[in-house]
């Protein structure tokens, strides 16, 4: 029987299997010694290591990191000479103009890879994986796409707003996002004016958003609410609220009437149920289960009650991210190994977990790409759906040959040196498991490698597979090993 | 878990006998073996009927100039907006393989491949196909091609159609897509495609590793859902799909390795269609197949470019109908060819083209209704010195979708396009 209780795990049940589940679901999984330090201590701080990340230090990210003008506006000078090029019909100099802006169009792609790859550093390097968790997660949630906004810089500045946010207060984000100039741009807010509203903020605040699909709004709701946003839009790289574009006539949303502007519209949304309801369940599936239909009926018991201590938090995400965590409920055996690993889980925890070499970003973002997921490219404003839908046939290849490549250096053209790095300690945390029995090497290395406990067929064939290495586990003979466990269906567990 | 692995009993009392099923069957074959068995004739394989019939999608990226494509060498509008890139009237040297001399439209003279294929009658031109508010940036246009959608924010159109004619999971290889990744376009909620760049490399890249991995990475990854583990549950489901990865995985490249029955150019678009030909020829379930040609964005010294551009697509299309009238798939596969956009009406600077609006489309087969359809857009009543559309090409995807794939899915192109659209008399069936 599942344990659906929200108490905290019994400190008898904690151990390095529970350690290990934390690490990965509340982060993206980390080394051996990591897994025995969280082991070591009590549940709830373990949690509190995790979740109270600002105590941990952390490398600032100055806004110079990315370079914020190739998308400036442009000056008065130079609207003045595209001006007068076109009024003069100089073909030339409006030949010379387009090549510039088609160059300025490729720098910022250029630097677009930049950032996905650097985000992709930072989660593999970072001290505090949960916050860059958490802002996967909420990339996902309010999910922006490049192709939409066409300004790197402006997704640099988003997901810098969630990471600082990432596990504060709901009801701020969605204050924040409304503020944002890639969001606002992605959702056409930008081109929303009293007379001609755009609906498609309004709409996907409450489908998407905050509410969730079919959440007791109707059409009109969503059209008066596109009403109480028009103005909310950006000067460069600010937020800018245009009162000559706003229509500040009476709106009525949910049956309340007022000359509401968008902050107005998302404390209406947010004053109700539905969001606490609809965010917590998304969470479950993001930190919990994401198993076909879930969260299931039995389940959204703990949903529910994760939602009234959201209300009670007036939104505040660590109270509730709290309680799960730390719950008997999470750690139950029906939600070990219950979730498939997102793209970016699978190489971000491969290299944390195993210890491999980082090899060359531009290929692993690559890689990500082909399994489903490109960081600040989601494939629409609903994010991207998950759970069993990142595999396929195609996927799951390019998920194994990934592993190759990272273990190995392995590339489509070759390349592989089965020497390029020394998994030392992987070979030393199979020594503490086996207290140096060699004949339980195998059994250790599943339990090490993989989120499930092996089954006995599955452990039987994994045995003859390491003796048909042809020797001790260490060196070059546990790379390869570590290329046939990964490659296990249930590598892509987590 | 709503999908219901067949039992033993109904294989036997059909007199089907499948040594493999068991719970570890894949996905796929259950598809094939449901459709072996079901008792509905019009999901019957006999060629001609329509769940039989394949669609091949090909992209020509970067915006290919529809005026130098299909070229209304009549037009003195034409000339005086092209000076040097303009292509003569069939008569003169270089000039327009002829299409239609009353309307003074050719072809562009390297598209020798495209002009046998209409004088073969399987050729079918749709001018200046293009949507509203077109869009100039290569993304976003491809978007909204993609998805059929004008935000360009939604699955994919073929992905969608997968979804909407498949009762319950589409089959695991319903769509192929040969390039670095998949195309949204066949992006479903449900339907995905196999995709590979180059079928060597769809396959575990750790059996080129020395020291023999192989037989231990099989018994791995061909063993389907062990015992012990819940039939509903996420390993059993990654156990699945790791057994149907391997048999497709031997299936393509099994199928690729033939050598083909016509001579293909040496072209990367021809490899590909090589490669489409091939699995066609092995009996795959696949129902519609992708392949895509970079290399159109022509800002620069445009001539000489577009001009090899239409011979590697002309001829690769050619080699590819050829293979199908020798295999006998001809009557079951068409062709269609698309751009994100055309070019603008007036040359650069550069003696190239700039993003432009509507563009021809082509499709390729003997269903097809052979020649010229649609209006040419007029290169007087301009938009801006862009070309106003005379064609949705919701209307070419409608009539796909509804003519061409119909049976099984039929009425899906409404749900798809969140819209009726016109079909277009540009099939035979």
């Amino acid at each position: 029987m599942t344990d659906f209780s929200l108490e905290p795990i019994r400190t008898s049940d904690w151990n390095a299997a529970a350690a290990r589940h934390l690490l990965r679901r509340a982060g993206f999984g980390g080394p051996p010694e990591q897994v025995q330090a969280l082991a070591a201590m009590k549940p709830a701080s373990a949690v509190e290591l995790l979740l109270d990340y600002e105590r941990t230090p952390t490398v600032e990210i100055p806004d110079s990191t990315f370079d914020k003008d190739i998308r400036r506006p442009p000056t008065a000078e130079e609207r003045e000479v595209s001006q007068r090029a076109r009024r003069m019909k100089d073909e030339a100099l409006q030949q010379q103009l387009q090549q510039m802006r088609n160059e300025r169009d490729r720098e910022d792609r250029e630097q677009l890879r930049e950032i996905q790859q650097w985000w992709l550093q930072r989660m593999i390097e970072t001290g505090r994986p949960m916050q860059e968790r958490m802002t996967l997660f909420w990339h996902g949630h309010f999910a922006t796409g490049y192709r939409g906004v066409e300004n790197s810089y402006h997704m640099f500045l988003q997901n810098q707003m969630l990471r600082q946010h990432a596990t504060g207060n709901f009801a701020d984000l969605v204050m924040r996002i409304l503020r944002d100039p890639a969001m606002l741009k992605y959702l056409d807010n930008d081109e929303s004016r009293k007379g001609r509203p755009n609906e498609n903020l309004a709409r996907e605040l409450m489908e998407l958003f905050v509410l969730g699909e079919g959440n007791g709004y109707t059409e009109d709701d969503i059209k008066e609410g596109a009403r109480a946003l028009t103005g909310y839009t950006f000067d460069d790289d600010t937020f800018a609220f245009e009162t000559n574009r706003h229509d500040d006539g009476p709106k009525t949303i949910f049956g309340s009437t007022g000359n509401w502007n968008g902050d107005d519209f998302a404390r209406i949304i947010l004053s109700r149920k539905e969001p606490s309801l609809y965010i917590c369940a998304k969470l479950y599936r993001t930190l919990v289960n994401d198993a076909p239909g879930m969260p299931g009926r039995n389940e959204m018991r703990v949903v529910d009650a994760l939602a009234k201590k959201m209300r009670e938090g007036q939104y505040d995400l660590k109270p509730v991210l709290r309680t799960l965590l730390l719950s008997r409920h999470f750690y139950d055996p029906a939600n070990r190994a219950s979730m498939i690993k997102s793209p970016v889980q699978l190489v971000v925890g491969a290299t944390r977990e195993l210890g491999v070499p980082v090899r060359n970003m531009s290929t692993v973002n690559a890689a990500t790409d082909l399994m489903g997921q490109s960081l600040f490219m989601p494939p629409s404003v609903k994010g991207w759906d998950g759970g069993q839908l990142w595999i396929n046939t195609s996927t799951l290849f390019v998920r194994q040959n990934l592993l190759v490549y990272l273990i190995t250096g392995a590339g489509p053209e070759g390349g592989a040196d089965l020497g390029s790095w020394d998994p030392a300690p992987i070979r030393a945390a199979l020594d503490s498991a086996t207290a140096g029995d060699a004949s339980r090497d195998a059994d250790a290395l599943l339990d090490l490698v993989l989120a499930c406990d092996a089954t006995p067929e599955r452990r039987k064939q994994f045995r003859s597979a390491m003796e048909a290495l042809g020797g001790p586990l260490e060196g070059r003979r546990l790379v390869r090993a570590l290329c046939l466990v990964t490659a296990l269906p249930e590598y892509q567990l987590c | 878990m709503e999908h219901t692995p067949f039992s033993r009993r109904i294989f036997l009392q059909q007199g089907v006998t499948l040594a493999s099923l068991t719970s570890t069957l894949p996905w796929f074959i259950q598809q094939s073996a449901m459709a072996m068995l079901s008792p509905d004739p019009r999901l019957s394989s006999r060629p001609g009927e329509p769940e039989d019939r394949i669609l091949v999608v090909v992209q020509l990226s970067g915006g290919n100039d529809g005026l130098n494509t299909v070229v209304p060498y009549g037009s003195d509008a034409y000339h005086r907006a092209r000076p040097s890139l303009a292509i003569g009237t069939p008569t003169t040297k270089d000039g327009a393989l002829q299409l239609d001399d009353k309307q003074g439209i050719g072809l562009h003279p390297r598209l020798e491949g495209f002009r046998d294929l209409l004088d073969s009658g399987c050729l079918a031109v749709v001018q200046g196909v293009g949507y509203p508010n077109p869009n100039r940036s290569h993304f976003a246009s491809m978007d909204i091609w993609h998805t059929g959608k004008p935000g360009g924010r939604d699955h994919g159109w073929i992905g969608r159609y997968i979804d909407c004619s498949c009762s319950g999971s589409p089959a695991a290889d319903a769509e192929v897509a040969i390039g670095r990744s998949a195309p949204l376009a066949m992006m479903g909620a449900k339907a995905n495609p196999v995709s590979f760049e180059n079928a060597r490399l769809y396959q575990w890249s750790g059996k080129e590793l020395p020291g023999g991995l192989t037989a231990s990475y099989d018994a791995a990854n061909r063993a389907g859902a062990l015992d012990g583990i819940d039939p509903g549950s996420q390993a059993a489901f990654l156990m699945r799909t790791a057994l149907d990865a391997q048999l497709s995985s031997d299936r393509v490249r099994a199928a690729i390795a033939k050598s083909p029955l016509v001579n293909y150019p040496g072209t990367k678009l021809a490899g590909q269609m090589q490669s489409i030909g091939a699995m066609i020829r092995d009996g795959m379930k696949t129902r519609v197949y992708y392949a895509s040609i970079n290399g159109f964005d022509t800002h620069g010294g445009q001539a000489g470019t577009h001009g090899n551009l239409m011979r590697e697509v002309g001829e690769a299309m050619r080699a590819f109908q050829n293979d199908m009238k020798a295999q006998g798939n001809q009557d079951r596969v068409m062709t269609m060819v698309f751009s994100e956009f055309g070019r603008r009406v007036a040359q650069n600077a550069s003696g190239g083209t700039d993003h432009g609006t509507a563009a021809p489309m082509f499709l390729i087969g003997t269903q097809v209704q052979a020649g010229v359809h649609g209006t040419h857009p007029s290169l007087t009543n301009l938009d801006d010195g862009d070309l106003r559309f005379t064609t949705d090409f919701r209307s070419v995807y409608a009539t796909l979708m509804d003519r061409w794939l119909s049976a099984p899915g039929k009425g899906c192109a409404a749900k798809v396009l969140g819209g009726r659209y016109d079909t277009l008399k540009i099939l035979r069936t």
